[in-house]
């Protein structure tokens, strides 16, 4: 008999063992909202399928009564907008002062020390700052964003710089390279992929601030309506919604994987 | 004139010696072989032909001028590893630096001018035996190819003078053999001026003109960084029989049991 430690399961048995704990998931849901629906029929807070049912369709293919929105359709839109937005320019600012204090030993000398420094500062805590600085529009939400993953971004990308072997950045100077050349040849589209992979890590981080600066301060997304029904308990809608919220977070992180290995074959095939 | 000479050429790193009192003077065309126990100064020495190390003390004359102390297109190099860039397929490897050379501001060829420069890489790529792996990308190359296209690579440039740094040190005996033949026919056809560090004492007596062994003349077991190496054995290839061989391997045992 096999150690357990040298057993494998076949692909079959992968699937199964993955989609057990869901489906036990599930079973302990139905049968607790059953349980509680059954004591009292008015009980908001396991909600039934149905229930849940009713509510996406409430907020997803009806106009809404106040506003005559798809509020569903309004929420997400104004949510990615913003999480495109601050994401978008995390990542370049991540991309140009990762490669600039990666490659270069002066500015590496004058910013590391300032981005470290930054990067322990807890950007929750500063959300106040932001709403009295940029106001309770859409630049303070954005903002959020972009002080929560810039950091994170500049620091993992002049790593991965500085990991490009030293031998290839003499190679390039053997090759009659300048320092931009080098740069735009060799430092760039190297840390491309790598941004994607840093971006894929960040983006949890990220919708985590959008969600609370929304909470806060908003008058449309996906954050802002999961804390507005809050106060009339209405799971009905905060558990779609935070499914919602789930699958949109798996889809970019999807896509922006099948991208790189679509992109940059010669990322993924030597590593 | 002779292309590379050193005058009384030091290295040290504070108070250890790595190299010391080394005068010789290698001819265009020459093909010399570094040879030597680990730790005595072989790489050390290529780094200072490459520009990545600066001599402590003497000379180290190029073309009868101080060596610059940065890597230039003067000097080729290729290492044992990550010489080739991995996110260019082979044939833009080999343009590159034809590509660098014309546009000084975005380092890329476009249109006719991008075709001319394909046409000349082609060729090189042909001439190392790589015209059908063109497109690839060198991590679908085994690791003579990629070999074959650090070489090709860098011999585009034309360089003054062409280091290799235990080029064929990871790869099969069968294809190491292939890759001398290569490297001979490279050398003897464009007229070539190559140093090729090597582990192998029987690559250096095979290949190239002239083999440099590397040794510690004086060494003191309880200090082995108290005195440099030296070039022990100046010696042409071809002219050395068996029993030189032997005692070279010898004498370089002894000194990394020493160091050990």
């Amino acid at each position: 008999m096999k150690k357990l430690i040298n057993r494998h399961p076949g692909p079959v048995a992968t699937w199964a063992l993955g989609l057990l704990p869901f489906a036990l998931l599930l079973v302990v849901y139905l049968l607790a909202s059953d349980a509680r629906l059954e004591a009292n029929p008015n009980d908001k807070l396991l909600p039934s399928f149905s229930a849940m049912g009713d509510a996406i369709q409430r907020m997803a293919f009806e106009p809404s009564k106040r506003s005559g929105e798809y509020l569903l359709w309004a929420d997400t839109l104004a949510s990615l907008t913003r999480l495109a937005i601050g994401v978008g320019i995390s990542a370049l600012m991540g991309l140009i002062f990762g490669i600039v204090t990666g490659t270069l030993p002066y500015a590496r000398a004058g910013l590391s020390p300032l981005i470290t420094g930054l990067s322990l500062v807890p950007p929750m805590a500063i959300l106040p700052i932001l709403f009295i600085l940029f106001g309770l529009g859409e630049l303070a939400k954005v903002m959020l964003i972009i002080i929560g993953i810039t950091p994170f971004l500049i620091r993992d990308l002049q790593q991965r710089a500085r990991e490009i072997p030293a031998e290839q950045v003499i190679k390039m100077q053997t090759l009659g390279a300048n320092t931009w050349q080098i740069i735009l040849r060799l430092v760039w589209p190297q840390i491309m992929p790598r941004l994607i992979s840093a971006v894929r890590l960040s983006l949890g981080s990220a919708w985590l601030f959008l969600i609370a600066a929304e909470a806060i301060a908003a008058t449309e997304g996906l954050g802002y309506r999961i804390f507005l029904v809050r106060r009339y308990l209405s799971m009905d809608v905060i558990l779609p919604y935070v499914l919602w919220i789930t699958l949109l977070a798996f889809a970019i992180d999807f896509l922006l994987a099948r991208y790189s290995r679509w992109r940059y074959p010669w990322f993924h095939g030597s590593h | 004139m002779a292309i590379i000479e050193m005058n009384n050429l030091w290295k040290e790193y504070g108070d250890q010696v790595v190299l010391e009192r080394l005068d010789a003077e290698v001819q265009e065309g020459e093909f010399v072989t570094l040879v030597g126990a680990s730790g005595c100064g072989k790489t050390t020495f290529l780094k200072m032909l490459l520009g990545t190390e600066s001599p402590s003390r003497g000379e180290l004359l190029l073309d009868g001028a101080p060596i610059p102390d940065q890597p230039d297109e003067t000097r080729g190099i290729v290492f044992q590893r990550y010489s080739v860039l991995p996110h260019l397929s082979a044939l833009e490897n080999v343009m590159l630096a034809d590509e660098l050379h014309r546009h000084k501001l975005i380092g890329r060829a476009f249109g006719g001018k991008r075709k001319a420069l394909k046409d000349a890489a082609m060729a090189m790529l042909e001439s190392v035996g790589l015209a059908q792996a063109a497109d690839k990308y060198p991590h679908q190359l085994s690791g003579g190819m990629q070999q074959r296209l650090a070489i090709a690579q860098a011999l585009m440039k034309r360089p003054r003078i062409l280091l290799l740094d235990e080029p064929f040190g990871a790869l099969d005996p069968g294809i190491r053999r292939d890759m001398h033949h290569l490297v001979l026919d490279l050398w003897r056809q464009q007229g070539l001026t190559i140093f090729m560090v090597t582990h192998d004492l029987a690559e250096g007596f095979y290949l190239g003109t002239r083999l440099w062994v590397f040794d510690k003349t004086r060494l003191d077991p309880q200090a082995p960084g108290a005195y440099g190496a030296r070039i022990t054995y100046d010696l042409p290839v071809g002219d050395c029989d068996k029993g030189t061989l032997t005692a070279i391997q010898a004498q370089a045992d002894a000194t990394a049991r020493t160091m050990a």
